[in-house]
């Protein structure tokens, strides 16, 4: 299993060199190159020459890939072009708490909703409970998650003032404001979540049910109580984690947009006000911490993949 | 028995056909969902082509009425400019139906062609674009999207490049598992053995037999692609200002949500019932076909 993981990280390495070659070239190779445009910009070309030098852009592009890779390694992601010349990293850097803050609370919220819904509509399949959590979960993979964000900011903070409507507060500030802060976006990022996770447990938990070794047990004479606990539910966790690393992509996905209705500085923002303002190292560097966060968050899941399965084998 | 058998083989393919018909319209008269999606889609089909004549007022024309609630002039409201909701909702149909449609076809036929290639030729062929597909299947096609857009720019034409390309690797990969699987099949040898070139071989032998999960992903797709596009618009990366589309009329309305909630309301449940109706008609044709490949999520 060790192998295994080696060879998953070596793998994951190379993707993430893999998403930083494309990004480096496809952002020099769009005609009219939109780095040399924004220099160009200034309309002085004393200075647009002194910039060009600045970020290296007078030099052949194979040594500012060179460069460029040297820099990414060492963690330097370059500086903004927009407004004041802030490093790129630091942008980054204040902005991935956020996205984790509110990554992690909408996967927290979507298992408390999706777990009990996924197994109650299981296990009374066809049934009343079941027909309403299919339902609703089809609404929920439906509901564009900016919409439903709107829709709570409408409800929780125009109309019933109970919640702050956009903002951040660090957690530095206290627990409350920071979580007030984080409760409806959270909601709308972890509900298309949930659907996704229950419809996922549903079909897996019936398929469990209906194994062999389910009615086996049944006809040992086990517990029905027992049998679901220890027999179905963890088998029925083994495909729910393999399209985990999927969901978890999903989640991520979510968490860039509503950042931006939200108005969080987080990644997502980072990324989007980087695409407006053609700040073209601000929108590499994002694309790079966004793409590491998914190729990391998928091996974890394989990792978690082969602790969860022990008849899983790896050489 | 052994005429009954006969009986079966001896069918006319019209017939056949017949009441391979009656059977979808049965089953799709029966699974109630299919039935609101087809009704609903149809009809933002045709409202969506007949816009002019179906809207009630001109999307773009601006009126004194500014933010006025829903009224019997005015069904669904009016914006910050005085424009009709309803006409604005109904024009923007158009857009986000034919970037949805659009899309998935573009994606569909390169999808298809990459993922039959890689299949059918196997070797380094196939190395070199199953690594690329995988490198693209490790995100969310949304992300890819926004990427791309990153790349080439906002505007109504990029945004169709970027959400078709976001959505290649989902029939790549769906198309190249068919080919896998039908390869070896005996009927393939037979052509081959016939003389039939590769080409023959993949489009008029292969190719009918992947239909089944593409029909399903595709219908799946353009509900995603419809989302990406509200998406794109609504954060500001989408159709240029003044489009009447969707998620633009949702993000223009942020402003003004504390005085006037029809405006945040409707764009989203126009896009939301258009979604649901694909996805419940994307499901009842997976039962239908049978298709096992597809899930339904991006």
């Amino acid at each position: 299993m060790g192998k295994f993981l080696l060879r998953r990280t070596f793998g994951a390495i190379v993707v993430m060199w893999a998403v930083a070659t494309l990004v480096f070239f496809m952002l020099r190779a769009v005609p009219g190159d939109p780095m040399l445009a924004m220099v160009f910009d200034t309309g002085d070309p004393a200075a647009a020459e002194e910039m060009r030098r600045d970020f290296g852009l007078d030099q052949p592009v194979y040594i500012q890939y060179v460069k460029y890779f040297v820099q990414v390694t060492r963690g330097n992601l370059g500086t903004s072009i927009y407004g004041s010349r802030v490093p790129v990293s630091r942008i980054v850097a204040e902005a991935f708490p956020r996205t984790m803050s509110l990554a992690l609370l909408s996967f927290v919220l979507a298992l408390i909703i999706a777990v009990p819904a996924g197994l109650i509509s299981a296990l009374k399949k066809h049934s009343a409970i079941d027909h309403g959590v299919t339902i609703v979960a089809f609404i929920g993979l439906s509901m564009p998650d900016f919409w439903l964000a709107i829709l709570l900011i409408i409800a929780f903070a125009a109309q019933l003032h109970w919640l702050p409507a956009v903002g951040y507060v660090p957690l530095a500030q206290g627990l409350w404001p920071w979580f007030s802060h984080l409760i409806l976006p959270t909601i709308a990022i972890g509900t298309p979540f949930a659907a996704i996770i229950a419809r996922m447990i549903r079909s897996s938990m019936l398929e469990v049910l209906k194994a062999d070794f389910m009615r086996v047990s049944r006809s040992k004479g086990l517990l029905e109580k027992r049998l679901l606990v220890v027999h179905a539910f963890p088998n029925a966790l083994i495909p729910v984690v393999t399209v985990m690393g999927i969901a978890l992509a999903l989640l991520m996905a979510g968490t860039v947009v509503v950042e931006n209705v939200f108005a969080i500085k987080g990644l997502g923002r980072v990324l989007i006000q980087g695409i407006l303002n053609r700040d073209y190292p601000v929108v590499q560097g994002a694309i790079l911490v966004v793409s590491a966060i998914f190729i990391f968050s998928n091996l974890l899941v394989d990792a978690l993949y082969t602790v969860i399965d022990p008849r899983i084998r790896y050489d | 028995m052994a005429q009954a058998s006969e009986s079966k083989m001896v069918v006319p393919v019209a017939l056949d056909a017949a009441r391979r018909r009656r059977r979808w319209a049965r089953h799709m008269i029966r699974d109630k969902k299919a039935l609101i999606g087809l009704i609903v889609l149809s009809a933002l089909i045709l409202g969506g082509l007949f816009a002019p004549l179906v809207a009630p007022y001109d999307p773009n024309i601006m009126d004194f009425d500014m933010i006025a609630a829903p009224s019997w002039s005015h069904p669904l409201g009016t914006d910050d400019l005085g424009r009709d909701l309803l006409s604005r909702l109904i024009h923007g149909a158009q857009v986000s139906l034919f970037v949805g449609i659009s899309t998935v076809a573009i994606a569909l036929v390169a999808g298809v062609g990459l993922g039959i290639a890689a299949g059918y030729f196997g070797g380094w062929i196939d190395t070199i674009i199953m690594r690329y597909i995988d490198l693209q299947w490790a995100f969310p096609n949304f992300i890819i999207a926004v990427y791309l857009v990153a790349v080439f720019g906002t505007g109504l034409s990029n945004v169709i490049v970027a959400i078709s390309l976001a959505f290649v690797d989902d029939f790549a990969r769906i198309a190249r598992g068919m080919v896998l699987s039908i390869r070896e099949e005996q009927y393939i040898a037979a052509a081959r053995t016939l003389g039939a070139s590769d080409f023959r071989i993949m489009w008029r032998h292969i190719l009918p037999n992947t239909m089944a999960p593409l029909i399903v992903q595709a219908t799946f797709s353009v509900s995603y692609a419809i989302l990406a596009e509200a998406g794109l618009s609504f954060l500001g990366l989408g159709v240029q200002a003044s489009t009447p589309t969707w998620g633009l009329i949702l993000a223009e309305s942020r402003s003004f949500i504390s005085r006037a909630w029809w405006l945040g309301v409707y764009p989203g449940l126009f896009i939301m019932v258009t979604v649901l109706s694909i996805n419940f008609l994307g499901d009842a044709l997976r039962d239908l076909l049978d298709v096992k490949e597809v899930q339904d999520h991006p």
